[in-house]
């Protein structure tokens, strides 16, 4: 089974990746983009079948080690 | 006195570290990152600059969940000192020895060139060799020193003294200028500035060789 991690920065904490790429979205003509978050998207391949087990397993992980909870917030999609 | 150096494969300034405590009177012991156990004894552990696993994931988040690292924790609870520089902060950040977290700089771009910093509280081990106030020049050399908190840590953080150095002039969006926190029993030191490469004449500058002299000598009396 697979499992899909997206995090992203917390609302309110700055992200100057996104910040850089708003301008150059900017300075190549695309206008009106008022903001740009990155983020990641790990990828998980599960040797677990029950999916929601698989859930509290990844949980459990993003927690421990994939996000850092301080700054960053995330979600998990099981397929 | 007797302190561990931790070695991460991508670690850069474990030797470094290792002779500036060396220069002050120290022995140190270097342990590698597989490592369970501290050597007996140790009184300072020495958490290194570098790149461990590539900073990989976020900057010392997998060294900060190595093996070494639970004996590391267990040495902070017990009272032992910590010292990180570097990535050391930020590994110690990740371990949640210390509060908040290292970002990337503000202004996006790797920065390596000496800076100067105030010195704000004397009160500590690894500044009593210090005065508050006194200004001081070490090195930078990082893309992630960028200190982020909540408003309510920060707030704890200055009302307990617990900054203890901040940026005359702010080279990476760090929130007030911080360079350097102290834990809470002030005993675990995080900074991104090197000390250990200002540390003998040939480093072009001395000021951090008050650092090691002064850890020394308060362990030497502890």
């Amino acid at each position: 089974m697979k499992a899909r991690v997206h995090i992203m920065l917390k609302t309110g904490v700055l992200d100057p990746q996104g910040e850089a790429v708003r301008h150059a979205l900017g300075s190549l003509g695309f206008d009106g983009v008022d903001a740009v978050r990155q983020g990641k998207v790990i990828e998980l391949d599960l040797a677990e079948t029950d999916a929601e087990k698989a859930r509290e397993n990844v949980t459990a992980m993003c927690e421990k080690l994939l996000a850092n909870t301080v700054i960053e917030s995330y979600w998990v999609e099981i397929a | 006195m007797h302190a561990a150096v931790i070695v991460f494969p991508g670690s850069n300034c474990d030797r470094d570290l290792a002779v500036a405590l060396e220069r002050a009177g120290a022995r140190v012991s270097m342990v590698w990152h597989k490592d369970t156990s501290l050597p007996e004894g140790v009184d300072l552990i020495g958490v290194p600059g570098g790149f461990s696993f590539g900073d990989y994931l976020r900057c010392g988040a997998i060294a900060a969940n190595s093996p070494i690292c639970r004996s590391v924790v267990a040495h902070a609870d017990k009272g032992g000192y910590v010292l990180g520089v570097c990535n050391g902060f930020q590994i110690l950040t990740e371990t949640g020895l210390l509060p908040g977290v290292l970002l990337r700089n503000s202004a996006l771009k790797y920065v390596c060139k000496p800076v100067e910093l105030r010195v704000e509280t004397a009160a500590s081990a690894y500044t009593a060799g210090y005065s508050a106030g006194d200004v001081v020049t070490f090195p930078i050399a990082h893309h992630d020193g960028n200190y982020h908190t909540d408003p309510e840590t920060l707030r704890a953080l200055n009302a307990e003294d617990r900054v203890a150095f901040r940026y005359v002039d702010n080279p990476n969006g760090s929130v007030e200028d911080i360079a350097g926190i102290v834990s809470e029993n002030r005993r675990v030191l995080g900074m991104m500035p090197h000390p250990e490469r200002m540390a003998e004449p040939a480093h072009g500058g001395t000021d951090g060789a008050a650092m090691f002299a002064g850890l020394v000598d308060q362990m030497a009396n502890a």
